[in-house]
Parts: C-alpha cells; sequence; structure tokens
C-alpha cells in the first residue's frame, strides 16, 4: 500500500463509517442552511451590500478585535499573576476569576443599561448631585454604543481566556523559568518571551472561544443597538421576513469563523506540549512587597466586581424586591428543564467528543480529519440559524417517517419528532461540541505519547489503555469539558426558544420573555438562577485544575 | 446493562420526548407572538367554558418561519399575532387555512378580517404620540409634524424595524407617496435625542428623565403603565406625558390590529376554530378591553373607562391590506435613510 491509501484507509472499516454517520447528522443542519443560502429566488446582496452589510462587518471586526484584545489583556495577565505571585486572597481568586463565566451576557447587559442609562440610578444622582438639567449640560459615556459592548462582552468573557491561559501555565516546567532566569531575564521577560509563546495554543484556543461567543451573541448587541452581523441575520430573517437575505449574511459569518479555525489549526501544528519535570503549578510562588501584594489583589478584584458582583447585587436586590410575588412551582419546573437538558447535553457532547479525538488519535487519516473540522463548525453559526437548519432536518425526517409507514402500514406514522426535545439537543450538540472537542482536545495533546506507548507495549489493549491510562490522566479536562458544555446550555437561548415544544420553558427562555418585555426586575430570579447554577461547576472546573 | 444503566435510559427516553399525537386528547395548541401573561386570561375562560385544553408556545419572532418549515408536519393549531403583518405573512406563506364561521362573520367588522377568510382581526391598537405634559404645549400633532424641525433633538423612537412601527411607516408610504415619506423619516431621524433603543415604554421612561419630549408608541401601554401596581415608577412615567392622537382631523389615527390565523395544518382544526370563535365574543373582547387596554373590534364592545378618557379614536381606514405590502419597501428606506444608526 503506498502512502496515499495507507492514509485514506488506514483505521477500521467500521470506525470508519461511524466516523462518517455523525459528521453527516452534525452537518446536515449547516448544509440545509447553505442550500438555502444558495439557492435563494431573490438575490438581496445588492441591497444589502449598499446598506446594511458594510455597517454589519465593520461593527464585527471591532468587536472582535476589540474583545480579544481586553480579554487577552484581562485573562493572561490575571492567570499568570495568579500562578506566579504570591499575595493576600490569591488562592481564593483562582475561583473568584472564573465568576463570570455564570453571567449570561443579555443579563449582564440589561443590569448595566439598567444601571447606566440616562435614567437609571448612577446618572440620576449625578445630575441630582451636581443640578445639572438635561443630557446636554454633562457629558456621561454611553453605554448603549459599540464601545460599551465591547467593555462588558470582555469583563464577562475574559474567563475563557484565563481559564486556558491558566491550564497553559500551570503545565509549564519551572525548569523552563529557572534557566530563562538564569540566563539573564527578569520576571516579566520570562514572561512575554517564554512562559507566553508556549502557553500561545491555550491562549489562542482560548480567544477563539471568545470571538466565537461574540459572532454568536445577539440579545445583548440588540439591547445596545450595536448592529453586528448576527443582529442582522435576525433583523434581516425575523423582522424583514427575509429568510435567503439572512443565510445569505450568515455565510459572511461562516467565512470569519472559517478564517479562525484555519488559524488554530495552524497555530497548534505538531506541537507537543508534555514536560516531565516539576510543573509551575507545584513550585514555591514569588513573594511580594506589601504595596505589591495589595495592589494585585486590587488587580484581580475589579474583573470580578464588574463581571459578576455588580450585577448579581442588582439582580439580588431585585428579586427580594419582588419576594412576594414569585410563583414557586414554576420556578422549579423551569429548573428542573433547564438542569435535566443541560445535563443530557454535556454528557452526550463528552461522549461524542471523545470519540472525534481519540479517532484522530489512533487513525489519523483525511477522512478523520476532515470530519473532526467540519463537526465543529457548528459554533460559528448563530444559534438560531441552526435552529432553524434542525427544523428542517427534522421535519424532513418526519416526511420520511411518514411516507414509509404509507408504504408499510397504508397509513400515516403517529410519531412526530420535530415537535420533541430532540430538537433541542440536536441543535445544542452541533453548537457545543467543539467546546467539549476543543477542551478535551487540550487535555490530550499535554498528554505525553510516551505513557500510550509504554502501555501498549506491556500489552495492555487499545481501549484497555484508554480506560486505564489515558482517561485518568487527562479527567480535569473531561470534567471541564462537561461543565463548560453544561453552563454553555443553561445559558442558551435564541435556539431554545424556537425549538421548545409546548409548554416547556428552561430559565434562559423565561429570562428572555421578560427581559424583552424590558421587565428586568421579573426576570432577575431565573437570571439568579441560572448564575448560582453556573457557580458549581465554575468552583469545580478551578478544582480540578489545581489538582491536576 | 445493570439496573442504574436501565434506569438512566428510562429517564433519557422519557425526555428524548418522542411526541405520539394523539387526536383524542382534548386541547389546542397555540403559537403567540402575544405574551403569554396577556392572552392567559383569556384562555383561562375559555378552558373554563368549553373543558379544551390551551398549549402555549410564545416567541417574539420566528413563529410563522418556524410553521412554514415545519409544514404537515406542525403541531400548532392557530396563530395569534400582534399586528397585521404576521398575519399576511402567515397567509402568503401557505400555511393558514380558510374558516368561515357565522359567528367570526358576525362579531368581526369585515374590514378587519380577510374577505377569503384567511386571518381574523381581533383587536385594534392605535400608535400614538406621548408628548411631555411639562414641556410640550401642543395637543393637536399630526406624524407628518414630527420631522418639523423644530423638534430637533426632542424625539425619542424605538428601532425604525419593529414591527409597530414599521407598519406606521408603511401607512405613512402609502398615504404620502415614497419621496415625501424619505424627506419625512430623514427628518424624523435627525430629531432622535438618541439612537433608537429599547420598547415604548423606555421611550417613555426617557420622556419622564427629561431626554426628550416625544415618544411614538401604543395606546394600551399609557393605561397599562397608569395602572401598574407591580411597578409603581412607570405610574410616574405615564403621568408625565399626555397622549396625542395624531391625524385625528385629518385621515385619521393609523392603527394596527392584532388577529388570528388557524393553521393549514392544524392537527386540532375544530378546537381551533372554537378558540377563535371563542375570541371574538362579548365575553372575550370585554377582557381584551378591560385588562390589556386595547380595542375590541367586536360591535358594540366598549373600551375600558381609560382608554374612552384618551379621547375619541378617529381610526385612519387606509386598507390594511396595502399597508402590509408596503411593509419590505418601508423596510428597506429605514435601512437606506439609515434611522437606526
Amino acid at each position: 500500500m503506498n502512502k496515499l491509501s495507507r492514509k485514506i484507509l488506514s483505521g477500521s472499516i467500521f470506525d470508519n463509517l461511524i466516523l462518517c454517520l455523525l459528521v453527516i447528522i452534525l452537518i446536515i443542519p449547516i448544509v440545509s442552511i447553505l442550500f438555502v443560502a444558495l439557492s435563494a429566488d431573490e438575490n438581496i446582496w445588492p441591497h444589502l451590500i449598499s446598506t446594511v452589510l458594510p455597517d454589519y462587518v465593520l461593527t464585527t471586526m471591532l468587536i472582535l478585535m476589540g474583545v480579544s484584545f481586553l480579554t487577552f489583556l484581562i485573562g493572561t495577565g490575571l492567570a499568570w499573576i495568579i500562578t506566579i505571585y504570591e499575595f493576600p486572597f490569591r488562592k481564593i481568586f483562582e475561583w473568584l476569576c472564573l465568576l463570570p463565566l455564570a453571567m449570561p451576557t443579555y443579563i449582564i447587559a440589561y443590569s448595566y443599561g439598567e444601571l447606566l442609562d440616562y435614567t437609571g440610578v448612577v446618572q440620576s444622582s449625578l445630575r441630582q448631585i451636581f443640578g445639572w438639567q438635561t443630557i446636554q449640560d454633562y457629558w456621561f459615556p454611553n453605554i448603549f454604543s459599540t464601545g460599551g459592548g465591547i467593555i462588558l462582552m470582555s469583563f464577562v468573557l475574559y474567563p475563557y481566556v484565563f481559564l486556558t491561559a491558566r491550564a497553559a501555565f500551570m503545565r509549564q516546567s519551572t525548569t523552563l523559568i529557572e534557566a530563562s532566569r538564569t540566563l539573564g531575564f527578569s520576571f516579566n521577560q520570562s514572561f512575554t518571551r517564554i512562559a507566553l509563546p508556549i502557553a500561545r495554543p491555550g491562549i489562542v484556543i482560548g480567544l477563539i472561544l471568545v470571538m466565537m461567543e461574540c459572532m454568536n451573541e445577539f440579545a445583548a448587541f440588540e439591547y445596545f443597538g450595536i448592529n453586528s452581523l448576527t443582529v442582522g441575520v435576525y433583523v434581516t430573517w425575523l423582522e424583514k421576513g427575509n429568510l435567503e437575505g439572512a443565510t445569505q449574511i450568515t455565510l459572511c459569518i461562516f467565512l470569519l469563523i472559517g478564517f479562525f479555525i484555519f488559524l488554530e489549526r495552524k497555530m497548534r501544528r505538531n506541537r507537543s506540549f508534555s514536560f516531565k519535570d516539576t510543573r509551575l503549578s507545584n513550585s514555591r510562588r514569588l513573594t511580594l512587597s506589601k504595596k505589591g501584594g495589595y495592589t494585585f489583589f486590587i488587580i484581580c478584584l475589579i474583573p470580578v466586581l464588574i463581571g459578576f458582583v455588580l450585577p448579581s447585587w442588582l439582580l439580588l436586590s431585585f428579586v427580594i424586591d419582588r419576594l412576594n410575588e414569585i410563583q414557586f412551582s414554576n420556578f422549579v419546573t423551569l429548573f428542573f428543564n433547564s438542569f435535566i437538558l443541560s445535563a443530557i447535553s454535556s454528557l452526550i457532547a463528552l461522549i461524542v467528543a471523545l470519540y472525534l479525538v481519540i479517532s484522530s488519535s489512533s487513525s489519523n487519516n483525511i477522512i478523520t480529519k476532515a470530519a473532526i473540522s467540519i463537526s465543529r463548525l457548528g459554533y460559528a453559526f448563530p444559534g438560531i440559524i441552526l435552529a432553524l437548519g434542525v427544523i428542517i432536518v427534522l421535519s424532513l425526517i418526519d416526511k420520511i417517517i411518514d411516507h414509509t409507514s404509507l408504504l408499510l402500514f397504508g397509513s400515516l406514522s403517529s410519531i412526530v419528532i420535530s415537535g420533541g426535545l430532540i430538537g433541542v439537543f440536536y441543535a445544542y450538540i452541533s453548537r457545543f461540541l467543539t467546546v467539549s472537542y476543543g477542551t478535551i482536545d487540550a487535555g490530550f495533546s499535554t498528554l505525553n505519547s510516551n505513557l500510550v506507548d509504554a502501555s501498549r507495549i506491556l500489552g495492555m489493549g487499545k481501549y484497555e489503555t484508554l480506560k486505564k491510562v489515558q482517561i485518568p490522566i487527562i479527567k480535569p479536562a473531561i470534567i471541564m469539558a462537561i461543565l463548560l458544555v453544561f453552563i454553555d446550555t443553561m445559558k442558551e437561548l435564541p435556539a431554545t426558544l424556537i425549538l421548545r415544544p409546548f409548554n416547556f420553558d428552561t430559565l434562559a427562555t423565561n429570562v428572555y420573555t421578560y427581559a424583552s418585555l424590558s421587565d428586568i426586575q421579573n426576570a432577575a430570579l431565573p437570571s439568579l438562577t441560572i448564575v448560582i447554577a453556573g457557580l458549581l461547576p465554575v468552583i469545580l472546573i478551578n478544582r480540578e485544575l489545581t489538582r491536576s | 446493562m445493570n439496573i442504574t444503566h436501565k434506569i438512566l435510559f428510562i429517564f433519557l427516553l422519557l425526555f428524548l420526548n418522542v411526541e405520539i399525537a394523539l387526536s383524542k386528547t382534548n386541547e389546542v395548541n397555540i403559537y403567540t407572538y402575544r405574551q403569554p401573561q396577556l392572552i392567559q386570561p383569556l384562555l383561562n375562560e375559555f378552558t373554563k367554558d368549553t373543558g379544551i385544553k390551551t398549549n402555549i408556545l410564545y416567541a417574539s419572532s420566528g413563529l410563522v418561519e418556524k410553521m412554514i418549515r415545519e409544514s404537515n408536519n406542525g403541531s400548532a393549531d392557530i396563530l395569534l399575532t400582534v399586528g397585521i403583518g404576521r398575519l399576511i405573512d402567515a397567509v402568503n406563506g401557505n400555511i393558514a387555512q380558510r374558516v368561515n364561521s357565522r359567528i367570526i362573520n358576525e362579531n368581526i367588522p369585515q374590514q378587519y378580517r380577510d374577505k377569503d377568510g384567511m386571518w381574523v382581526g381581533l383587536t385594534a391598537r392605535s400608535r400614538v404620540i406621548f408628548a411631555s405634559k411639562e414641556r410640550v404645549t401642543e395637543n393637536d400633532l399630526t406624524y407628518e409634524d414630527l420631522s418639523n424641525e423644530k423638534w430637533f433633538g426632542r424625539i425619542c423612537s424605538r428601532s425604525g424595524q419593529h414591527e409597530y412601527n414599521l407598519t406606521l411607516f408603511s401607512s405613512m408610504l402609502v398615504n404620502n407617496g415614497e419621496e415625501k415619506f424619505i424627506d419625512w423619516l430623514k427628518g424624523l431621524r435627525n430629531n432622535l435625542a438618541t439612537k433608537p433603543q429599547g420598547n415604548d415604554r423606555e421611550q417613555v421612561k426617557r420622556i419622564y428623565s427629561g431626554l426628550c419630549d416625544l415618544s411614538l408608541g401604543n395606546s394600551y401601554y399609557m393605561a397599562q403603565m397608569l395602572l401598574n401596581d407591580k411597578e409603581p415608577e412607570q405610574k410616574d412615567w405615564a403621568n408625565s406625558v399626555k397622549i396625542i392622537m395624531p391625524n385625528s382631523n385629518g385621515r385619521g389615527t393609523h392603527i394596527d390590529i392584532s388577529g388570528a390565523i388557524i393553521s393549514k395544518y392544524a392537527p386540532n382544526k375544530n378546537n381551533a376554530i372554537k378558540l377563535l370563535e371563542f375570541l371574538t365574543t362579548e365575553k372575550a373582547q370585554r377582557i381584551y378591553a378591560d385588562l390589556n387596554h386595547e380595542y375590541p373590534l367586536k360591535n358594540g364592545t366598549e373600551t375600558s373607562k381609560i382608554v374612552s378618557g384618551f379621547g375619541v379614536l378617529n381610526a385612519d381606514t387606509t386598507d390594511l391590506l396595502s399597508i402590509a405590502e408596503s411593509r419590505s419597501k418601508a423596510s428597506r428606506i429605514v435601512d437606506i435613510v439609515s434611522f437606526d444608526n
């Protein structure tokens, strides 16, 4: 067999078949969207280009650049400080810094909007204190702007970069840093010239997740009046009723994301990042002067305050205000729905991700590689477009069932798939698989290949090695994968809104219902619940991280 | 498979929830653009009277599209909308079916239902001007006045693409012609105190805070704010403004209608028709009027006291159909003029 055919045909036929089936299932929603986009009767490209598309694209680029830059600064900076230095409450910050992960972006947007609006507490108080009468009398930053959105998104999304950067820093060897110190670098130089470049794959993955979150964001941007591409998709489809135009705008989004994924792959190429000796996380930390210590304490505190504490406090105050009006039985149902949906989705995503990662490591052929890259693209699509794709696919399946039933039994089948929860799971998995996959893949990439080789040589079979050697070692990554998908599905909104069955609401859809009426006070309890539910995974993530 | 696996598997199946459509259960499936809390009182009465269970799916957008994609596998029986736009979209999307009901025909005047029986209007809402009591002396304004330079920096508005504004804009387009409409829209945009943001109530909040003096909004919000015990600050907002019925001396104040269509593929068609008929009865129309403060469409049903206090509604009689058909054109012009930016 020559090299090429070995590349294509390696791996058992059974594995390849399963892989193909998996990929088809995952990619059909996307393909059907593309199909609609390219087979549209009415071509609204000229209208789009001459009016709103430039604005959408420019705004989106601004957001991506702004948020990446800020989250890089905040996330990497915090990760480094917490890994290297010792200062008051450092250990608590290890998980405190993750708190904004539990806060949905749209809730933060509504909270700060309430707070900082012309009619909000802050400006009203200022006007009272200084005696200003109208908006012409003073200047106050307008949060309902692209700048406001960028800053807010950064304070909520930095944990993605913080997590991956910290994981990368912790795995680095102290010998590297020590070597660089003996060779004359200061600590800061060791950071920028040694530690940072080595951590680059992890950081880049974190940044790409951040940028994809920005692409998907709708509710917060809509509220702030930021016309990103995704908002454009919503407006074109749902308010102008032009589905084809919306899918055509989605193509732009798709191109952007394709570029990101290409970039990420290029970054990761063939490096192996496992180290044999003492890890940074185990070594002694650098101590600081008292002033330095407290400065760092404040530096770490600020993002947590802005990204979590302040909005949560606001929500809590709303809940207390409305305490006697809450319907608890309704609330319990919402909670239960959200929890089950998220739990099952994260487990399914984990299993699929594991399968994909293992397949790619064992049979590294073209089919597998292409399959994996394609299956991870779901994240690139705004939730609502994916939801549409899912509806198209499931309706098709229902039609097939009907025809088959007619053929076999002479009557229409009474099974209807498109109305149930399968659609929601389908959309969730399509969208969040990449979160699970990225985490598991990163975990595997730090696994020393020597261990696997040694285990195989000593006689353990492939699956035994997996079970007894690889999985225990990457357990932190597995837990992180489950929890990240859990939080993400709990916060998910647009797809859930469209795909959910009758009489079925999640906490998130309930929040949106109230918030879209600007009744943020009544949205406070379900919001707070999402936040609290998201807290436990956040703490566990951190524990696993430090334990490893 | 040990026992835990079996239990988990059953659990999983329950939640995958593969729906077996049982036509024997007595229920009706409602897709609604109208907020659940507004229609729930009506649905409760309906269930009390008929014993038919109601299932609701609420979304602020995307329901028509969903029904089109679901086509004959969809489970929706009836679609409730907040404006004429979605009714026409549903008919054009081929997901509505003709209803010929004596009860409906008797209750709802002809101009508020489709001549082919494909859609039925249930209530009307007028889009009025909210004006600061303190700072606005005029009591009579037209929509056209809003582009006048004297209102520079004094008007607040929600997004120009939102259904409520778009229907009004379409009406302006139909009545004044394209050129005049474009000029008017540009003038209105220049008069905005700040970029369009928020909903109708928030514009009133801004008038209250002094950011602007005029805003556009649906009439029923005034009543709902004035009677809002849960959020008493909204009473303050509402008390700071007065309602001006635009163009009352001219062609009339713009109105839009909320309505319903019966899904072409309705699994519970008879129940759906029963619900629709119920919504046109005096009892339901009274609830619309008294609880939601909308204008009931049934002949002879009166508006709530508060709404009567706003003044006589001289409703614009421009054909709703032609307004609905001009929406996409109006929407493009909103883009071209960069109203939302």
